[in-house]
């Protein structure tokens, strides 16, 4: 095997070698905002990559869950980051239920071309014959499309680690939710059980059938997310930054009108706010927060001074308190 | 990037500085049930306005739901998050929560009481800085509080913080909480937790939490929120000797090589020697490169990617070091036991430390510790949640410290390879030098009770296919991804095998007769010892290849064909084999001057003109796991 001289590597002028911003995988490291970044940032990033190593290290066959969304946009790029200059040791996978925002496929598919990354996309087909409509069955739509689908996507293509980017101040089941969160053959999450997790050591074990869910970004808040963003200068989906857009008041939410398929009910008239979105999913089910907020400098201030949760947005969060462990103990993310 | 406007990048700015200069403190609490843990976090919560509106609406439903605090709020509903806990009114597991007040940040973890769920106690107790010891000011320190302590002692928790709460139930009473301070002191003192503050509270009632109680004019000691908010914890990792768990080799185009871990202990320079264990080799580093891009310097903590200046090899699990680590087959260690599942004395277990993993088998069991008393006793197994000390032998040298001068060096687990659940938390008190001790069992070791212990089938995967037809290159790569996995694997490639045992061999007929003889022999005796074996030789002749399956158990031979064509073989001539061969410098070449016979019922054909090697490595993986290999 030919080996280059590690010396000449080092040196700015080895070409594709360099430890530089360009990698194999194309330009993702973006100039930075000329703020220094914080230690408290520098920690987590440092934790999430050693996490990212690990599920390499240790799956055989891992996917990085990619769901469009700024949590995603993150764990992205620190994937990117763990890996430079190599290429992604794994596949993204998007679980696409038809009805994301369009401009969130838009800017999935500008980004794989961007970064060169292998990306597969997933619908549940069969599904997608029930024509189910998510405004007037939001946990049928979200249970078929959504929770099946993910299921479908491991079992069809053998995952035995899928990385997600979820936090643990998202929500009450995830506060308790280990890094490294083992499902059963049925995917099924089991919270009474959940294997003691030591310092930076993992049980990543598993039988036949069985898998593991992977939550690099544990210890991240959303204030963090928003930060590193801003800080890395992280390209994210402008619809989180406020613009005019046509909206519907529905059931106290505001919802976006994103294509023809959002049947209007008795009374509703769209009219054109400006809004944006502090969490991103399925359009008709995603509530928008009225905002002029249109750089991040000004979410962040706004988020921060904000006065409810990120999820409130998520219509199929809200029945019941207890909601999410239910739906993660059938194998939602 | 869009440039903030003066009015909130001036905002933002406040914002950012209010990010701190450190990383957040990770503090636990603990305490037995019902001595009020959840109630103060949730406390602490509420006083630093980190909870949002629809959080509080939720709250109040839910306490009128569940609470049991009448019309005030519950707090311990915002930390019990599982359904079960919010019916049963108990914690069952660890709950994370984040909060930050002007001065710092703040990452907690709320650990359960009850004993049975001790384990989860300590999964909280193995990240954090600092702990959050609650009694209840009328029972004083009971079993449940030395259980948790004891704990957070072999731990190596440094600070604790003990709050004694419910203070308003005692009367405020100043000799009350003079009495269980002494007991506490001491009982800490005998475990080894240096520094310990102690702080009347009442959560309930928000005394000594955020603001000074006025209604305990005796104490003139901090507040639970002062303490949190100034007390240093930092230890002395990064003066410590440079330890690197390698992690991923990261090898991408054009040779590139580094190495990636985070780093555990220490720091190191561009130019400094280092030197990789177990092998004991010898380099320097080259370059460095963090989430920042290159660095001249690097310490504990980061992750980081390390190019040495030497072409040695190195893999997942060894240890790049500068000062002289722990190189050991035998352990004495501390052990907390985590499973319903006795310890099996004699037994043997997957053991996880740092980045490797090896085969452990508790040879001797020191002592049991008697919690109330703290006494040694003696024990012939640990049941769940014991804690003792036992003597540990490994099937192979481990890089490691003792955990009391790295948690990240010095802590393992020890996983039962039948059920793969986590059977005990470990932590290394010393290497021992002596082979002193005998397993406590003998047993009569068979292949099958062998490929037991190793949870694998063994079998000889043969890959046959004609020179630069990428047999090395996939064994390479499944071999890698078995040892991953953590399986039992070797490989023999047969351009190596002739450099030792086969060097006496030539290219003839009868001497390749010979080489694949004694290939098969040595595939033969691993597998035999349990072992996935995985071959990478040309091995032209069908007969001889047939002659190995025939001496092997049923499905113990796995003829794998990469059947990449001469043409591109010829194309590709990685060694340059085929140009020679052509020139006339290389007799018997086979394929130009000597036959090769496809094997006509190969168990796999590996296509390389349509997949890659990565693709290739996977369908024998697939094969492995289809067939109940692995």
């Amino acid at each position: 095997m030919v080996e280059s001289q590690p010396l000449e590597i080092a040196s700015p002028e080895a070409g594709a070698n360099t430890p530089s911003c360009r990698s194999a995988q194309g330009d993702w490291r973006h100039a930075a905002s000329g703020a220094p970044i914080t230690a408290h940032l520098r920690h987590l990033e440092d934790e999430s990559i050693f996490l990212l190593r690990e599920v390499a290290a240790l799956f055989a066959k891992p996917v990085l869950l990619y769901s469009i969304g700024k949590d995603s946009s993150v764990l992205l790029h620190l994937a990117m980051k763990a890996f430079h200059p190599g290429r992604l040791p794994f596949p993204l996978l998007h679980v696409d239920t038809g009805w994301k925002f369009r401009e969130m496929i838009a800017f999935r598919d500008q980004r794989v071309r961007e970064l060169g990354v292998d990306l597969i996309v997933h619908v549940n087909r069969e599904g997608m014959n029930l024509q189910i409509d998510p405004s007037l069955n939001p946990a049928l739509h979200t249970d078929v499309m959504k929770t099946e689908a993910l299921k479908q996507a491991i079992g069809v293509h053998g995952f035995d680690a899928a990385i997600g980017g979820a936090r643990r101040d998202e929500e009450m089941s995830r506060a308790k939710e280990r890094i490294f969160s083992h499902r059963s053959a049925l995917h099924r999450w089991d919270p009474r059980h959940q294997r003691p997790e030591l310092w930076n050591l993992f049980n990543t074990l598993l039988s036949p059938g069985e898998s593991m869910r992977v939550f690099p970004l544990s210890n991240w808040t959303e204030a963090d997310v928003w930060h590193y963003i801003y800080l890395e200068n992280i390209p994210i989906v402008p619809l989180y930054l406020a613009a005019e857009r046509p909206v519907v008041e529905r059931d106290g939410q505001l919802i976006m009108v994103d294509d023809e398929r959002l049947t209007l009910r008795p009374g509703e008239t769209v009219c054109r706010r400006s809004v944006r979105f502090r969490t991103l999913g399925c359009y008709p089910l995603t509530g928008a927060v009225l905002s002029s907020a249109a750089s991040l400098p000004e979410i962040i201030v706004e988020t921060l001074s904000s006065r409810s949760s990120e999820r409130r947005g998520r219509l199929i969060d809200g029945e019941k308190s207890a909601s999410m462990e239910k739906k993660k103990e059938e194998g939602y993310f | 990037m869009v440039q903030p406007d003066s009015a909130t990048g001036g905002q933002l700015d406040a914002l950012l500085r209010r990010q701190g200069s450190k990383p957040a403190l990770r503090f636990m609490t603990c305490g037995s049930v019902d001595d009020g843990k959840s109630t103060l976090i949730g406390r602490l919560l509420y006083d630093s306005q980190m909870l949002l509106d629809d959080q509080l609406q939720r709250l109040q439903s839910d306490s009128r739901a569940y609470g049991t605090t009448g019309d005030d709020f519950d707090f311990a509903l915002l930390l019990d998050g599982l359904q079960a806990e919010r019916e049963q009114g108990i914690t069952i597991d660890v709950a994370y929560r984040f909060f930050a007040t002007e001065r710092r940040r703040f990452i907690v973890a709320d650990t359960p009481g009850h004993e049975q769920y001790t384990r989860n106690m300590a999964t909280g107790a193995s990240t954090a800085d600092l702990a959050v010891v609650l009694v209840d000011a009328r029972k004083g320190v009971v079993t449940q509080t030395r259980r948790h302590t004891n704990i957070l002692g072999l731990f190596g928790i440094r600070h604790v913080l003990l709050a004694v709460n419910k203070m308003d139930l005692v009367a405020f009473d100043a000799e009350r909480f003079a009495a269980i301070v002494t007991e506490f002191s001491s009982l800490a003192r005998r475990l080894g937790i240096d520094h310990v503050t102690c702080v009347p509270v009442s959560a309930a009632g928000g005394d000594n939490i955020f603001s000074v109680s006025q209604r305990m004019p005796w104490y003139d000691g901090p507040t639970i929120m002062d303490h949190l908010e100034t007390v240093e914890v930092s230890g002395d990792r990064i003066d410590r000797p440079f330890r690197l768990p390698v992690q991923w080799v990261n090898r991408s185009h054009d040779g590139f090589r580094g190495y990636c871990g985070r780093v555990a202990g220490g720091s190191i320079a561009v130019g400094d020697p280092v030197t990789v264990y177990p092998s004991g080799q010898k380099s320097r580093v080259a370059a460095l490169l963090t989430a920042a891009g290159k660095s001249p310097r690097v310490q504990a903590g980061q992750s980081i990617t390390v190019l040495l200046a030497d072409e040695i090899d190195v893999g997942r699990g060894d240890v790049l070091a500068s000062g002289v680590p722990l190189v050991a087959t035998r352990l004495s260690a501390h052990l907390l036991w985590l499973d319903e599942q006795p310890m099996m004395p004699g037994s043997s277990y997957l053991m996880r430390c740092g980045t490797r993993d090896v085969g452990a088998t508790i040879s001797a069991l020191d002592h049991r510790i008697d919690i109330d008393s703290l006494e040694q006793l003696d024990a012939t197994t640990l049941a769940l949640n014991d804690i003792g000390c036992a003597q540990l032998s490994l099937d192979q040298p481990l890089v490691c410290d003792v955990y009391r001068d790295s948690r990240e060096m010095g802590g393992f687990i020890l996983i039962d390879r039948f059920s793969h659940r986590t059977a005990a938390a470990g932590m290394i008190d010393r290497a021992l030098r002596r082979a002193a001790d005998l397993p406590w069992q003998q047993i009569e070791i068979t292949k099958s009770v062998r490929a037991r212990l190793k949870a694998q089938r063994p079998c000889v995967l043969w890959f046959t296919g004609l020179s630069g037809a990428g047999k090395s290159t996939i064994a390479n790569l499944v071999d890698k991804r078995l040892f991953a996995v953590g399986r039992h694997c070797y490989l023999l490639d047969g351009d190596n095998l002739r450099h030792g045992l086969n060097h006496d061999l030539g290219f003839g007929d009868d001497d390749r007769r010979e080489n694949m003889r004694r290939t098969a022999e040595v595939a033969k005796l691993f597998v035999d010892a349990g072992l996935i074996v995985l071959v990478a030789l040309i091995s032209p002749f069908r007969r001889d290849r047939d002659m190995v399956r025939a001496s092997l158990g049923p499905d113990e031979f796995v003829e794998i064909h990469v059947a990449t064509p001469l043409t591109e073989c010829e194309r590709r001539d990685p060694k340059g084999h085929y140009r020679r061969a052509h020139a006339g410098d290389l007799a018997g070449f086979t394929g130009v001057d000597s036959p090769y016979e496809p094997p006509e019922k190969a168990d796999l054909v590996l296509d390389t003109m349509t997949f890659s090697a990565e693709q290739a490595a996977d369908q024998v993986i697939a094969f492995l796991r289809a067939g109940r290999y692995i």
